[in-house]
């Protein structure tokens, strides 16, 4: 009884389907948490939401964790002074309204700082977080060049006080990794933790692709905007109330 | 006289097979099987604080480098964080107690690579200290006053003490 070819690939298609229906079932599993030992993929995005109108003037509570968090150190010469969020007050020159926003890393989807990136060392990862491999940057600075919102820093001097899980050092390039190792442990980010405790409460992080999470519900339901959608970057930090 | 020199060509001959043998002798012993012993310059240095390490100490010896350089990829690309080979996890169980330190003249990792002559770069950017140690928030606002910056003057971290660059940036 041997199977003709006709009889062979019709077995071979069905092992092909059941093997491509094992991705499809993960992607519950994977929306609910990633074992440290699992590779992010692109079934995720992690974005912020940032309600502008939340977001009081001389309220810096967002910048104070991220420099806490990551031993950006603020004992340093002011044009050398790491910064990987700021907050950006904005008046209106008709009307006098101002208005403060927080600017860092937007996470493009389309990073201009990877695409100029000489060496590989800036990417963006699966799940849609944009870093520098410290390891392979050499420090050039086009990326620092290329970003059009400013994000990125150079360490200049010789550090010696680096947080654990935050490597930083001397002639690379560094922004807003979105708290990738608080990410990674199922936490928010710093920024946002504070926001929500010291701040105005007008961060929201979480997974723009997960239907269920508040960050999606809030995109498809409310006004948003990115800042220069003309660039068409389709960044990963959206603003409300601008 | 032809005799004088065909002992003096044996002898050549002579030399020249002994310094081979001697060559590959030493190629050999460098290059050795798992079962070759690794000179090792630890006396004094704190070992760790667990039993044992993620691999037997043979194998850490000579292939911690390359566990280190591929794990360094898996993290920073894919965010896999499987602790076995994370550096932070080997300086937490490797750091002495009194020093919080892999690094300084017997720390850990500084004593060995001294030892070998092998300069690593790791710890310009990896903290040397314990994760307990620099999650204290006291660092980055009161450097003067914090523990940490207390240690790391007593300490005598030379390799990653600061030298400050004042010029044109
Ligand atoms: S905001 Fe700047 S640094 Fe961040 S991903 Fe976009 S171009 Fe790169
Ligand atoms: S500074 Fe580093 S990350 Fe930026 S472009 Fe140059 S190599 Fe790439």
């Amino acid at each position: 009884m041997s199977i003709d070819r006709r009889q062979f690939l019709t077995v071979g298609g069905a092992v092909l389907a059941s093997v491509a229906l094992a991705p499809g079932m993960r992607l519950i599993e994977l929306a609910q948490a990633r074992s440290p030992d699992e590779a992010v993929t692109s079934l995720q995005r992690w974005g912020m939401l940032v309600d502008t109108t939340r977001c009081a003037e001389g309220c810096s509570a967002c910048v104070t964790a991220c420099n806490k968090e990551n031993g950006l150190q603020q004992n340093v010469r002011l044009d050398i002074r790491p910064q990987w969020i700021r907050t950006v007050t904005l008046r209106d020159e008709h009307t006098g309204y101002v208005q403060t926003l927080p600017m860092m890393c937007q996470h493009c989807e389309e990073p201009p700082c990877a695409d100029v990136c000489p060496t590989g060392a800036s990417f963006r990862r699966a799940d849609g977080i944009v870093l520098v491999d410290r390891h392979i940057c050499i420090g050039c600075r086009y990326c620092m060049m290329a970003c059009p919102y400013k994000a990125r820093s150079f360490v200049h001097e010789n550090l010696t006080d680096q947080r654990a899980n935050v490597p930083r050092g001397k002639g690379t390039v560094e922004a807003c990794t979105m708290c990738v190792h608080r990410v990674d442990e199922g936490r928010i980010p710093a920024c946002v933790e504070a926001c929500n405790s010291d701040g105005g409460k007008a961060l929201t992080f979480g997974d723009m692709k997960d239907p269920a999470s508040e960050i999606a519900k809030r995109l498809a339901t409310q006004q948003s905007e990115e800042i220069r959608p003309d660039l068409a970057l389709d960044t990963g930090v959206r603003y409300q109330g601008l | 006289m032809a005799m004088n020199q065909k002992k003096r060509i044996l002898g050549a001959w002579i030399t020249a097979i002994v310094a081979i043998a001697v060559c590959f002798g030493a190629a050999y012993a460098l290059s050795g099987g798992p079962d070759t012993p690794v000179p090792s310059p630890l006396t004094g240095v704190y070992l760790g604080k667990g039993k044992k390490c993620v691999a037997p100490v043979s194998v850490m010896r000579r292939y911690h480098m390359q566990f280190l350089l591929n794990q360094r990829t898996l993290t920073v690309h894919e965010g896999i964080r499987t602790k076995r080979f994370l550096l932070t996890n080997c300086v937490d169980c490797h750091a002495d107690p009194k020093t919080h330190s892999v690094l300084g003249k017997h720390g850990f990792c500084a004593s060995c690579h001294e030892y070998a002559a092998v300069q690593i770069d790791c710890f310009s950017c990896h903290s040397p200290h314990p994760q307990r140690l620099t999650a204290e928030s006291a660092i980055t606002l009161a450097p003067q006053h914090s523990r940490l910056a207390e240690m790391v003057k007593t300490t005598a971290i030379t390799q990653i003490q600061s030298d400050p660059v004042d010029g044109p940036q």
